[in-house]
């Protein structure tokens, strides 16, 4: 592959829309999965006995269980909406740079 | 050739069920007939695949990477069974078993990585890479240093790994077939060989799709059938658990595998970290056509390791109850004495007790197919970074020809099936869930900094990459052997040098800065160039342009 091609598509507004987009995007969920998990880690380390309080008097769920669990089906909802997102409105917006960098190519 | 190693593996199979009654000792149970029948049927059903697959193993990728014709939910599968090894089954259900809470601490830190691999990594993977990762930090540094840096660092993880694979096969078929440790360990070491050799990336990635199929289905029956008893309440549950556990409510608090913050971070980190840095996972993300089915395939994987963590942590709670109370299961019948077969096989009782010795069966089949299909990807893997990196690029400097790198791989597979047979027997004693942390630890002070950096950081250089990449891996390594679970536990110094038995908290500091700064105050004209081919490397990796197109299967 040529460099005058990744040229082209380097000046291509509509590849700085992605890499913008999508990166703000990344970016954004990553941050939150981190804070969650260390935020987590760091009660670990730091405030064990809180964790294993009961969510309720009289309830054998733990406030740690029920942590945990939630960051399960959290962090999983998370990728399912990245990939929904990233898959429709960010490839089509790949295909658009990488056809008209072909086009440009040709002519 | 192939239906010759078929009838040797068939001998060795039915002698080792025949030798059973005269070398049975006092910890081995009588042979299970459903366990070796199931077993037999999956070894026939992967054997059929592998030969089926070795007539579609041609080219060099097909032998790496099935010809990049794997969908995002059948390597999705593969991941999840890549993942979810028999210490996942074997070592995380005992250590909810013995510790409570903290084995879900462990399962939430093997799960976190997943999102981010997703977010920040499986795009820039399969955009740049072809058949390993080293193929992407060597993208626009010195080839031969860097490639021989990553090999280095793979290897390193993937023997590790095996060792806690190996010594989860051999306790499990000591305590199936009655045969002894070191006999099991040849049998899975030989086994393995033959799928990888034969049949490549196809049919390593078959194996772990029928084999992650039937670890979701027995786990999940297993813990219906035992969450039964207690109604399905967790309530119920963890009230006469607790009643009974040595650890009483504590058991539901961090405890002693946590018991200080430095261990609790430093696990995180290594857990979390470490999975973005497994060279036998992030191969998979190759064996899609686009990042897109890359990125579907961290979806399907995540979902499925997640809901089976959570299985695991039922199964462990209920075992309290069911095993732990139930005299039969201990040696000389003492509840709270040892478990018979050792610690790990906590999750195998259980089966028995809920299910009979059908579900027994079952479950142990699936947990020795498991066994033999992680053990092949970390091969696979293994034997890539010495035949694509460190004899093709390296050695060759790319001139080898694709049927000598595909006749090297197969030799360096025969060679880490004696490696891992070696070290099965050294390791014998060790808890396996342990020690898959300690190869995330390398994993993630190896592996992960340079990979990432390469990925993200226009700045890096070859010499930040190299100090960066062994940096990490040598700190990691020898913090390991410094602390107690090698220095005292297997070469019998008295007291440890260092005092933690993870290491990422410490290790990937030094990647990170010796990178940074060894890229920072290279001057030389190559680093200006590396620097220069970031631009180009930066539009691949995001938009794909310039990869391979994969063959269609």
């Amino acid at each position: 592959m040529s460099s005058e091609l990744y040229e082209q598509i380097r000046n291509n507004p509509t590849f700085h829309e992605l890499v913008t987009r999508r990166g703000r995007f990344a970016w954004t969920l990553t941050i939150i999965s981190l804070v969650l998990f260390y935020g987590f880690v760091m009660a670990v380390a730091f405030a064990p006995a809180s964790l294993g309080q009961p969510i309720a008097e009289g309830s054998m769920m733990t406030v740690g269980v029920a942590a945990e669990m939630f960051m399960f089906v959290f962090f999983w909802l998370m990728t399912a909406f990245y990939v929904h997102t990233a898959n429709s409105q960010y490839d089509d917006l790949t295909n658009q740079i990488v056809r008209s960098a072909l086009k440009g190519k040709k002519s | 050739m192939s239906r010759l190693f078929s009838a040797l593996f068939f001998w060795l199979i039915s002698s080792s069920a025949f030798a059973t009654p005269t070398i049975e000792a006092t910890d081995m149970q009588a042979t299970n007939w459903h366990a070796i029948i199931m077993f037999v049927i999956f070894v026939a059903l992967t054997m059929g695949i592998t030969y089926w697959a070795a007539n579609r193993t041609k080219s060099a990728a097909d032998f790496y990477t099935a010809g990049g014709g794997i969908t995002g939910l059948q390597n999705g599968l593969a991941i999840a069974g890549d993942y979810m090894s028999a210490a996942t089954l074997l070592g995380l259900s005992a250590m909810v078993y013995a510790q409570g809470f903290d084995g879900y601490v462990y399962m939430l830190a093997f799960f976190a990585g997943w999102p981010m691999i997703l977010f920040l990594m499986s795009e820039r993977l399969r955009n740049l890479g072809r058949y390993t990762f080293s193929d992407i930090t060597a993208y626009r540094l010195d080839q031969s240093k860097v490639r021989t840096m990553a090999a280095l660092s793979s290897l390193t993880v993937v023997c590790f790994y095996l060792i806690a694979q190996m010594v989860g096969a051999g306790q499990l078929i000591k305590l199936l077939f009655g045969l002894d440790y070191n006999i099991a360990i040849f049998v899975v070491g030989i086994l393995m060989v033959v799928y990888v050799t034969f049949g490549g990336m196809v049919a390593t990635t078959w194996v772990q799709i029928i084999k992650a199929g039937m670890l979701l289905l027995g786990g999940t029956i297993c813990m219906l059938l035992a969450f039964k008893e207690f109604g399905f309440s967790y309530q119920t549950l963890l009230e006469r658990a607790t009643a009974v556990h040595k650890l009483g409510p504590k058991m539901m608090y961090p405890g002693s595998l946590l018991a200080d913050p430095v261990t609790a971070i430093s696990l995180g980190l290594g857990l979390m970290f470490g999975t973005a840095g497994l060279p036998h996972i992030l191969m998979r993300f190759f064996t899609v056509s686009n990042a897109a089915e890359a990125r579907r395939s961290v979806l399907y994987a995540s979902g499925f390791v997640g809901y089976f963590f959570n299985v695991i942590f039922i199964m462990g709670l209920c075992a309290i109850l069911i095993v732990g109370q139930t005299p039969a299961f201990f040696e000389g019948g003492t509840i709270g004495g040892k478990l018979i077969g050792g610690g790990n096989m906590v999750a195998m009782h259980l089966a028995k007790a809920v299910g009979g010795n059908m579900l027994l069966g079952f479950l142990a089949a699936v947990a020795f197919a498991t066994i033999l299909a992680v053990v092949s990807g970390l091969t696979l893997a293994g034997a890539s970074a010495i035949s694509h990196d460190i004899y093709a690029r390296v050695i060759m400097k790319g001139t080898a020809s694709e049927t000598d790198e595909i006749r090297v791989s197969k030799m360096a597979t025969l060679g880490l099936g004696l490696v891992a047979i070696i070290l099965g027997i050294a390791f014998e004693k060790m808890n396996i869930a342990f020690m898959v942390g300690l190869a995330f630890g390398v994993a993630a002070a190896g592996n992960f900094p340079v990979l990432i950096l390469s990925m993200y950081w226009k700045g890096l250089t070859t010499r930040g990459a190299l100090a960066g990449g062994y940096g990490g891996l040598i700190s990691a390594v020898l913090f390991v052997v410094f602390s107690k679970s090698v220095w005292v536990d297997v070469l019998g110094n008295k007291a440890a040098l260092f005092p933690y038995t993870q290491p990422a908290l410490f290790a990937m500091p030094v990647a990170f800065i010796l990178a940074y700064v060894l890229s920072k105050t290279d001057g030389s004209a190559a680093a200006k160039a590396e620097i220069a081919a970031y631009e180009d490397q930066y539009v691949r990796a995001q938009t794909g342009v310039g990869s391979d197109a994969p063959a269609a299967h």
